[in-house]
């Protein structure tokens, strides 16, 4: 048990806290509330005439075996990327730390993908693997490979999980950099001592101290899976072909901007936002139990 | 709070609210959002110009609001949070949208008839005016660019391939062909494409081979529509398209005009696009020529006439008298002949009124340009049958998303055409129904 801090200032703390108070209140609970308000309506697009229709939309939304599908997508969808995004920056991060020189300059190089916005990396990928112009596309198309993202669902899905995960790879290795350079060299070299090589290393001493790392990586990798990939999906394949990239946050954006069925929309973003909630639970109750902070 | 992004932008894009500059003088401003880039977005910004500089009392303001659909959505968020423009350009598939939405709109016929001259319907393109009028004959929305499908074929491919490079195919059976010869000669990896699978192959294919495309005129005479798509003219020509997806001589390329780019660079010999769609090929400067819409050679009556496609203006509701005037006065003055000459001529989109179309022939313009009367010519030869009207469904963009999805996982093989209309066509009645209500 940590010792209770007592503030002598009532006052003080409220004011302290109070900005992000209502930076919280404006952006998350009113339009949340908001979106609450609307998942229990039907509306017009123009807001002339809305109907109080209690629960029927989210019996509608669950019912649609689009939106099973889009669930199904979501869930690859963000396994992949967390997974592929942790797993190439935890290595890039390993690598870099045995750099002696130049370490600054490559650490600089690997962090600047995380400075491109999403919809602009999309375009990047789109542009690169565009199976007319592209030149991975005429790369692969010249090793054989049939390449078509346009039709082929799963090459669509991991175009775009190479594009989301391509940048995130930046932050995660910055994470994993400052991880690593916690942990106690005289550990490392103790066991070196031992006669354990450099795998038996990584997987006994190093990884399990990562882990407060790896389980914060991983609550804010799927997160951004969730939801900020948006703009990459976007500007990718627009959520098809078919439905083939069509995740949750993609869909309620599909139904309320494209289609203008404002009442499903706002159901879908309720469910979402109970899924991530209990996702977050989830992870804080079960998974960081198993993590070793040191 | 990254939670807060999509809950936000849910609610927030809704009570979006925009920073508009109200103006203390005299002139009366004219908000103008459209969804023109490019060359295109430089004929709105001379028509603004030009307008405000012929008179004083009213400036026009055009706002780029990104593409049509994004166009669409913010008009309505700000229609919502009282901010709404004046005027605002809605594609073609939004129009049953606006329409849908009478309290929230004022009918240009209304506005027209608010301005300096009297209103004359007679004066506007009848093909086009009918698509953006209630079915009692009230025109709703100013036609802007109207565009039709129309074919497109590189002659140095068909050159090589040992096509006559001056007799486009007429008939689809005649593309296939071409399109065959063009990939098994080596003159280009593909021998066809086409962008708009929905409104070319879908839409404008039901009015060009006169096949209903659903009930109530296509939506055209109300709004409870049962589409009709899964009938086996459809069937066959989706089949077809499939079979030759097969093997690439006919190649997708998304599900907008995406599909341009395989023709400009070279990789497929014939395309179906818009007549708008023009400007760019002519500015690629490749060896082309132009061909009326292909046609079914079974269907009955076929060619019988195309659709209008592209958007037009429509006005608020709640605006004052001072303002609808100055829209009415900005209506006018796109209406002159000499601007629609030039509008049609420098964009090839359609004239809007029968008085530039008349002038622009009588100028000799098509006897140099013949591509660019072939839209006209596929619209007006005929009168318009109860299946070539054009159309409109309160949700065609969702009808037509679902369409796309359709037609992508036949072209992938994932199920028969047969399978993909039927599928289309549930879907799609489904999602009408629900959009009205029922």
């Amino acid at each position: 048990m940590t010792p209770r801090v007592v503030f002598p200032n009532k006052l003080l703390p409220y004011l302290l806290v109070a900005p992000q108070l209502a930076i919280t209140l404006i952006f998350f609970y009113w339009p949340a509330s908001q979106a609450l308000q609307q998942s229990l309506q039907r509306e017009d697009p123009f807001g002339l005439k809305s109907q109080f229709v209690g629960l029927a939309n989210f019996r509608k939304v669950l019912a649609d075996p689009n939106y099973i599908n889009a669930l199904q997508v979501t869930v690859i969808f963000s396994v992949a990327t967390a997974f592929v995004a942790m797993a190439v920056a935890l290595l890039l991060a390993v690598q870099a730390d045995k750099v002696v020189r130049g370490k600054g300059f490559y650490r600089t190089l690997m962090i600047w993908p995380y400075a491109v916005a999403p919809a602009i990396a999309g375009m990047l990928w789109l542009f690169l693997f565009s199976p007319s112009i592209g030149t991975f596309a005429v790369l692969m198309r010249n090793l054989g490979i049939a390449w078509d993202p346009l039709l082929n669902g799963n090459q669509a899905m991991a175009l775009v999980v190479a594009a989301a995960s391509w940048k995130q790879i930046s932050y995660n290795f910055l994470f994993f950099v400052a991880g690593l350079q916690a942990i106690p060299k005289s550990l490392i070299e103790a066991a070196a001592i031992d006669g354990a090589r450099e795998t038996k290393r990584f997987w006994t001493i190093v990884f399990p101290l990562l882990a407060p790392t790896t389980f914060f990586l991983l609550v804010i990798n799927t997160t951004y899976a969730f939801f900020d990939t948006f703009g990459i999906i976007h500007a990718v394949t627009g959520g098809g072909p078919g439905k083939a990239t069509e995740t949750l946050v993609y869909k309620v954006y599909n139904d309320g901007f494209v289609n203008l069925v404002l009442g499903d929309s706002a159901a879908q973003s309720v469910i979402l936002m109970v899924i991530v909630i209990a996702l977050t639970a989830v992870q804080f109750r079960y998974v960081e139990r198993k993590v070793h902070y040191g | 709070m990254k939670f807060s992004a999509i809950a936000g932008g849910l609610a927030g894009g809704i009570t979006l609210t925009l920073l508009t500059t109200t103006s203390s003088f005299a002139v009366t401003e004219i908000q103008w959002w459209h969804a023109m880039t490019g060359a295109n977005n430089e004929v709105v910004e001379t028509l603004s110009k030009e307008f405000n500089e012929s008179q004083s009392d009213y400036k026009v303001v055009p706002v780029f609001k990104g593409t049509y659909p994004e166009t669409l959505n913010a008009g309505i968020a700000a229609f919502r949070a009282g901010q709404a423009p004046h005027i605002m350009q809605v594609f073609d598939a939004g129009t049953g949208v606006m329409m849908g939405a009478e309290a929230a709109i004022k009918p240009v016929a209304d506005v027209l008839s608010m301005g300096a001259k009297p209103f004359d319907k007679s004066q506007y393109l009848p093909g086009i005016v009918a698509y953006y009028s209630k079915p009692d004959g009230t025109m709703l929305s100013f036609p802007y660019n109207s565009s039709s499908p129309i074919l497109y074929y590189n002659k140095d491919i068909f050159q090589k391939a040992g096509l006559d490079v001056n007799t486009p195919p007429k008939t689809w059976k005649e593309v296939w062909d071409a399109a065959k010869k063009i990939k098994t000669s080596g003159a280009a990896p593909c021998g066809f494409t086409s962008t708009w699978l929905t409104w070319i192959q879908t839409e404008n294919f039901a009015a060009w081979n006169n096949v209903s495309y659903g009930t109530n005129e296509n939506g055209i005479a109300g709004t409870d529509v049962e589409l009709k798509i899964n009938a086996p003219l459809f069937v066959k020509h989706f089949q077809e398209l499939a079979d030759l997806a097969k093997d690439g001589t006919f190649k997708y390329g998304g599900r907008t005009s995406e599909a341009k780019q395989l023709f400009l660079a070279g990789e497929c010999g014939i395309m179906t696009e818009s007549s708008g769609g023009l400007g760019d090929v002519v500015k690629s400067g490749m060896n082309f020529g132009n061909g009326m819409l292909p046609y079914d050679e079974t269907a009955q009556g076929a060619p019988q006439n195309t659709t209008p496609g592209g958007a037009s203006l429509w006005v608020f509701a709640n605006k004052s008298d001072e303002e609808y005037k100055g829209v009415a006065a900005f209506f006018d003055f796109l209406s002159q002949t000499p601007i629609q000459a030039r509008l049609h001529q420098v964009s090839g989109y359609l004239p809007v009124t029968l008085a530039a179309y008349e002038e622009t022939k009588k100028s000799g313009f098509y006897d140099k340009n013949p591509a660019r009367e072939l839209p006209i010519k596929q619209m007006l030869e005929k009168a318009p049958t109860e299946n070539s009207k054009g159309v409109r469904l309160v949700n065609l963009p969702q009808v037509r998303d679902i369409e796309n999805e359709e037609f992508e996982k036949l072209l992938a093989g994932q199920q028969t055409a047969q399978q993909a209309l039927d599928n289309a066509v549930s879907r799609g009645n489904a999602a009408i129904q629900q959009a009205l209500g029922n």
